[in-house]
């Protein structure tokens, strides 16, 4: 309990420092993303005096104040393009960037311990050449070059599945019709989040599984005459879970934010593809929004990740 | 202490000295001659060294030639892999793209190492306030998803293959840095470290002669699989036209051609050679940077 409270307050000044480079780094850009904003009728002078209002001459230093004390009571600013409050915009695009990533990260949790075990078990088998070789190439191929080729041959060449987006425009489909519509619109974009984050995790699960088997307690096991089954789910699966379950908590912190290009690729209507388009029409206060949330999604994450560390391994004692 | 010198005695030395002769280097390099898959690695790289070295050999025309009548052709005897939008050869720019997309990597990373050992060796070394800044300041950029901030930045500073190496640099030493440190805060409680103190030497020569040599193995490791980290972000960032500018030719700036769905759906010599490329770049450097790491640390052999 106390090493978490302390954790917690090293992450005041990490979320200070992350805050201050990403605010500093966006005000940097160029171009002044108001000036569309203006009726053009209006006098330079006019324009000059609604500038000098909003903030826009004030000190990097006053404009960060300015804006720590309005995002710490939850206005963080308006965006310039969707001419609405960000937290609006966010929220209607976090949830389906949390149905995708959420889906691949169990999905590909579901397959890749089990493979991982297997593999382990029957080192240099057939099998274990195989998941060895696919990890290698999950690992290795661009995720946006997967998602493209995907979309070239599944969904363009076979027609199996729909080109991008996520849902048929123009229909409005209700219902589990629309549920349909939605899943099958999903349908690439998980399997292509879902391949490559099971490419690392089948290689974790595998070296921690193998990393145990070598223990000596594992041949006291063996030799009490311990059926194998016993010897690998109970005794050695156990311990190897420790370092799985601490990538797998620190994957969470991906979920926003690892999706980026995948996100643009299928064009799905996600958290990736607004920051993305965002940064691209210099949209400063949603960036800023989105990317912080970006951090601090990652900076929890590593605090969970490091929390369960500690639950489920008694050996590690902080203090 | 003088010893008594037994013919015998002597003879066994010397056979023991052969045997133990072989340096831990030497010993590295036979383990990762075994390992099939980081030899296939180690040869495929140097094949693409080769073929970026010798470009304008190889490539049977010039890189920026257009030819507004010779569009989007699909391959043929004259145009290997076609040729794009403004009917330059494909497969000329792709052989091209090789020394872009491998000197991004390899720019990138050593930018990132440099930072990272420096920062990593000195925070490592000194401990207390030093040590306390540094590993803050590895928290926060840890905290940045690498590719959101590069993407902000590249949009703040403009796309420019110098830019695209300075920012995957600077995004990625904060890994670097905390391996170093960890290996140096072990290493400076060793004796020799102790030695070195008491002979009045001071620290960045005790850092640069004596830690420096024995953190090399993992920073080995790290830069092989940081300059697969590098070429991938080039590919991502030129990918949405963020990264190295036409005309250079760079396997990202080259697969941006799938941007444009008919490209995506007709014209797939445009986008799947480079992309293919850099698939296999990347695969080799994880095999060669895989079998690096069991082989300088045997601790970690399975």
């Amino acid at each position: 309990m106390r090493y978490i409270i302390r954790r917690l307050l090293i992450m005041i000044p990490v979320l200070i420092g992350i805050s201050v480079i990403i605010f500093t780094l966006i005000n940097g850009m160029p171009g002044n993303p108001y000036s569309h904003m203006m009726d053009p009728n209006i006098s330079a002078e006019d324009k000059e005096n609604m500038l000098e209002s909003i903030g826009y001459y004030d000190s990097m230093a006053v404009k960060y104040f300015k804006w720590v004390g309005r995002a710490l009571k939850g206005d963080l600013g308006f965006s310039i393009r969707y001419k609405e409050p960000v937290t609006d915009v966010l929220a209607r695009r976090i949830g389906n960037t949390l149905m995708l990533s959420v889906f691949s990260f169990i999905l590909s949790a579901l397959i890749a311990i089990p493979i991982g075990i297997i593999s382990s078990t029957k080192q240099y088998s057939v099998f274990d050449y195989v998941v060895t070789i696919f990890a290698f190439i999950g690992l290795s191929i661009p995720a946006f070059f997967l998602a493209l080729l995907m979309v070239k041959f599944l969904a363009f060449d076979l027609k199996l599945f729909p080109i991008s987006g996520m849902q048929t425009i123009g229909r409005g489909y209700t219902g589990i019709v629309q549920l349909i519509d939605i899943l099958h619109h999903m349908a690439l974009p998980l399997i292509v989040l879902t391949l490559i984050s099971l490419a690392s995790l089948v290689r974790y699960t595998r070296s921690a599984m193998l990393e145990v088997l070598k223990q000596d307690y594992i041949r006291t096991a063996r030799a009490k005459g311990l059926s194998e089954k016993v010897v690998i789910y109970k005794h050695a699966l156990r311990n190897a879970m420790i370092p799985v379950i601490t990538i797998l908590s620190m994957s969470l912190g991906y979920l926003f934010s690892g999706a980026i290009l995948t996100e643009t690729v299928f064009v799905w209507p996600g958290m990736g593809t607004l920051v993305y388009q965002a940064t691209l029409n210099r949209d400063y206060p949603l960036v800023i929004a989105g990317t912080m949330l970006f951090s601090v999604t990652i900076l929890l994450a590593n605090l969970f990740a490091d929390i369960m560390y500690a639950v489920v391994d008694p050996r590690i004692r902080y203090d | 202490m003088e010893m008594v010198k037994h013919p015998n005695m002597n003879d066994k030395s010397v056979k023991f000295k052969e045997e133990k002769g072989l340096s831990p280097w030497t010993m590295a390099l036979q383990r990762l001659r075994k390992n099939l898959l980081a030899m296939i690695g180690l040869v495929v790289i140097i094949m693409l060294i080769i073929m970026a070295i010798l470009a304008p050999v190889i490539t049977p025309h010039d890189r920026d030639a257009t030819n507004t009548k010779n569009k989007f052709l699909s391959p043929c005897s004259e145009h290997l892999l076609g040729t794009d939008e403004l009917g330059r050869d494909t497969f000329t720019r792709l052989i091209y793209g090789t020394r872009i997309s491998l000197s991004v990597g390899l720019v990138s990373t050593s930018i990132a190492v440099l930072i990272g050992v420096t920062l990593g060796a000195i925070g490592g070394f000194n401990g207390g306030f030093i040590d306390n800044i540094i590993m803050r300041l590895v928290d926060i950029f840890m905290c940045f998803p690498f590719f959101v901030m590069a993407i902000t930045i590249a949009a703040l500073v403009g796309p420019s293959i110098w830019n695209i190496m300075l920012i995957s640099g600077f995004l990625s030493w904060p890994r670097i840095a905390r391996i170093v440190r960890a290996e140096v805060l072990s290493l400076k409680e060793r004796e020799f470290i102790e030695a070195a103190k008491a002979l009045g030497l001071n620290s960045k020569d005790i850092i640069i002669k004596h830690i420096l040599p024995n953190i090399l193995a993992p920073v080995i490791v790290y830069t092989t699989l940081g300059i697969a980290i590098g070429i991938l972000s080039e590919a991502g960032l030129s990918f949405l036209g963020l990264g190295v500018k036409q005309p250079k030719p760079s396997w990202g700036n080259m697969l941006a051609a799938a941007q444009s769905l008919r490209s995506l759906r007709l014209h797939w010599w445009l986008w799947i050679p480079p992309g293919i490329m850099v698939f296999i770049t990347i695969l080799s450097i994880n095999f060669l940077g895989d079998g690096l790491r069991d082989a300088l640390d045997p601790k970690l052999k399975q």
